[in-house]
């Protein structure tokens, strides 16, 4: 059982190097859309994005506080410190809304990406 | 209060399972509680460095380095937990035929020891930095509700710690012999769980962009973010909205490390070496 066992953990290993190489395929122009955070709160609460393209959301934390944006079903968290500006990268969607939050203060903070 | 509680008893139950997991695989190990300990205090202290310059990992590498930064720490624990199974897988046999030769042949292979250690100290640096840095904000913020936070924080850590003893207790009353293919699968499941959460931070970086579809939701049976879906997420890597190139790699990282321990087993290399011509290499 062993050299094929060991074979065939070798192609697994090769078969996973090349699903990397694939996937790092250039990505599309992305939409964009800016949000800031003040007072723990987002603003525009709601923006909206086209539908079938990669969005880059930048966010800009107008607090002195950190904060960090989530959110599962755009499947983004990233932390965004006091006075900082980040950005995400958020995969094509499917039109609907998109909630997220900042992790840090989740009772005040909501909004939600509408794509349509 | 309640929020601060539950943030980093969420955050301290992610890297606390993780180290229980690691304690009881070493137990018995000469040296194994320092080298956790050790593990634990490296992970606080670099908890506290990425913390620290947050601001100015998330602005490296234009603009993705926290994703990638993230990304190459869990595939870091995943190796080591992978090097650490095929070593097991190596030597384990020996050592559950004769439990009192155990200490002698692990201390024989103690950088596996320090491999876990490794993992221990990643695990402990990951989620450390998000407590420090949701601590920061609540002391930078200040008011009158900042002592009410921090006293919540203390029961969340608390907590966390109490939920990460359980998993040790729990693990440690598994009977030595049985211990070992218990943790060995353990161990593959969380590493396949920190593979699929690295292939998310490549995907939120845009390194990759491939399958990113997601491959199903169950958020409305489980959530992942619910107390035991989260323990669920620690131990085996579940996720209620996993991207399909999350789940491949899962299975793929399975498959690798299973692949892997049998090669390495000794009853195969055994085989191997009685019987090289026929098998061709």
């Amino acid at each position: 059982m062993s050299p094929s066992s060991r074979k065939s953990g070798l192609r697994l290993a090769g078969a996973a190097a090349l699903v990397l190489l694939a996937a790092t395929a250039s990505a599309q122009e992305a939409a964009q859309v800016r949000l800031t955070l003040k007072d723990h709160r987002f603003s525009p609460a709601e923006p909206t994005a086209p539908a079938g393209k990669p969005i880059a959301i930048e966010v800009t934390n107008l607090d002195s506080t950190p904060s960090e944006f989530e959110s599962k079903t755009l499947r983004v968290e990233k932390v965004v410190v006091g006075g900082g500006k980040i950005t995400l990268n958020v995969r094509a969607l499917t039109p609907g809304r998109y909630r997220f939050y900042d992790d840090y203060h989740e009772e005040t903070t909501e909004g939600f990406l509408v794509v349509k | 209060m309640l929020g601060a509680l539950i943030i980093v008893f969420r955050e301290v139950i992610e890297a606390g399972i993780i180290v229980g997991i690691v304690m009881a695989v070493t137990k018995g190990v000469s040296g194994s509680r320092l080298t956790a300990g050790a593990g634990v205090a490296a992970g606080v202290l670099g908890a506290s460095l990425v913390a620290a310059f947050a601001g100015a990992i998330a602005n490296a590498v234009e603009g993705v380095g926290q994703e990638l930064f993230n990304a190459s720490i869990l595939i870091l624990a995943v190796c080591m937990l992978t090097w650490h199974n095929v070593w097991m897988a190596s030597h384990g046999r020996q050592l559950a035929a004769d439990a009192r030769r155990l200490g002698q042949e692990v201390r024989s292979g103690a950088r596996s020891l320090v491999a876990l250690a490794i993992v221990v100290a990643v695990a402990v640096m990951r989620e450390g930095s998000e407590v420090a840095l949701f601590l920061y904000g609540l002391v930078a913020a200040g008011g009158a509700t900042s002592r009410d936070l921090l006293i919540g924080s203390l029961l969340g850590l608390v907590a966390g710690v109490a939920v990460s003893a359980i998993t040790y207790f729990g693990l440690v009353t598994i009977p030595a012999r049985r211990l070992f293919a218990v943790t060995s699968a353990l161990i593959t499941f969380l590493a396949a769980g920190l593979a699929s959460q690295a292939v998310n931070f490549l995907q939120q970086a845009g390194v990759v962009t491939i399958w990113s579809d997601t491959a199903w939701n169950t958020s409305s049976i489980l959530s992942d973010t619910s107390l035991f879906g989260r323990v669920l997420h620690t131990l085996v890597g579940y996720a209620d909205q996993p991207s399909v190139l999350q789940v491949v790699v899962y299975a793929a990282t399975l498959a690798t490390i299973f692949a892997l321990s049998k090669a390495f087993a000794p009853r195969a290399l055994a085989r191997r070496a009685e019987a090289p011509a026929a098998q061709g290499g």
